[in-house]
């Protein structure tokens, strides 16, 4: 579920930073990256784990569904967070300085 | 375990690499510069870097996210719960070995995947450009 999820936001963020492209004042480009990489890592790890427990992989418990869905929403969210701080520190927009000049 | 420690260390590498060759492509004016491509759309290659670290960076920050969220990661020393005792502990290489390398050589061809397709549409902005010349 953590990937899927993953997955799920990256592409949102490729397509929403396709339509913007070639400008990207939000850095929707950080975002394709965070989650493009974890996507990536966790593609990886499910691999290794589906080696390890074969047909147990695609059959989880509620338990670990349910903590597998929370965790991925979680880490969408830790990547939006990201993304502000980054977007607020680098103000592309320079909403900040013309806020500070006047 | 600790699989994230691999990209971890690349991520470093990559970062340090794209900084030392930014500062030799500003020093020697190869590249003019225009938010990272020139004017003939060539993307310096210190940009293409940061794309690998970027990728590098934001996956493994989630992926020790993951890690703490299922207490593998302790905010005290030894930081990782599988550096406590020796056994856990080549478990834990084994991991970094296998896994950890796996996800740091994916991301890897994935970057090298997006070098050839950014190398592909600036040879075709290049014989655009050089038709319209003529």
């Amino acid at each position: 579920m953590t990937l899927l999820i993953t997955i799920i936001a990256a592409i949102i963020c490729t397509i929403i930073w396709y339509k913007t492209a070639p400008q990207d004042k939000m850095k929707i480009s950080v975002l394709c990256f965070i989650y493009w990489g974890a996507s990536l890592m966790w593609f990886v790890d499910a691999i290794f784990e589906y080696a390890e427990f074969r047909e147990k992989f695609f059959t989880p418990s509620l338990y670990e569904m349910v903590n597998d869905t929370f965790l991925g929403v979680s880490a969408v969210a830790l990547g939006l967070v990201v993304w502000i701080a980054k977007l607020l520190i680098t103000d592309p927009k320079h909403i900040f300085k013309r806020r500070f000049k006047q | 375990m600790a699989c994230f420690i691999v990209p971890v260390a690349e991520a470093v590498i990559s970062t340090v690499t794209a900084h030392i060759l930014e500062k030799k492509e500003k020093k020697s004016d190869r590249v003019q510069k225009v938010s990272g491509i020139d004017s003939s759309f060539k993307i310096c290659f210190s940009k293409k870097i940061k794309w690998l670290s970027k990728l590098l960076w934001g996956g493994s920050f989630l992926l020790a996210f993951e890690h703490l969220w299922h207490g593998e990661i302790k905010p005290f020393f030894p930081f990782l719960t599988a550096a406590k005792n020796s056994e856990s502990f080549s478990d834990m290489l084994y991991e970094m070995s296998t896994v950890g390398i796996g996800m740091a050589f994916t991301v890897t061809v994935a970057w090298i995947g997006m070098l050839i397709v950014s190398g592909i549409f600036e040879k075709h902005q290049k014989v655009q450009e050089m038709r319209e010349m003529i």
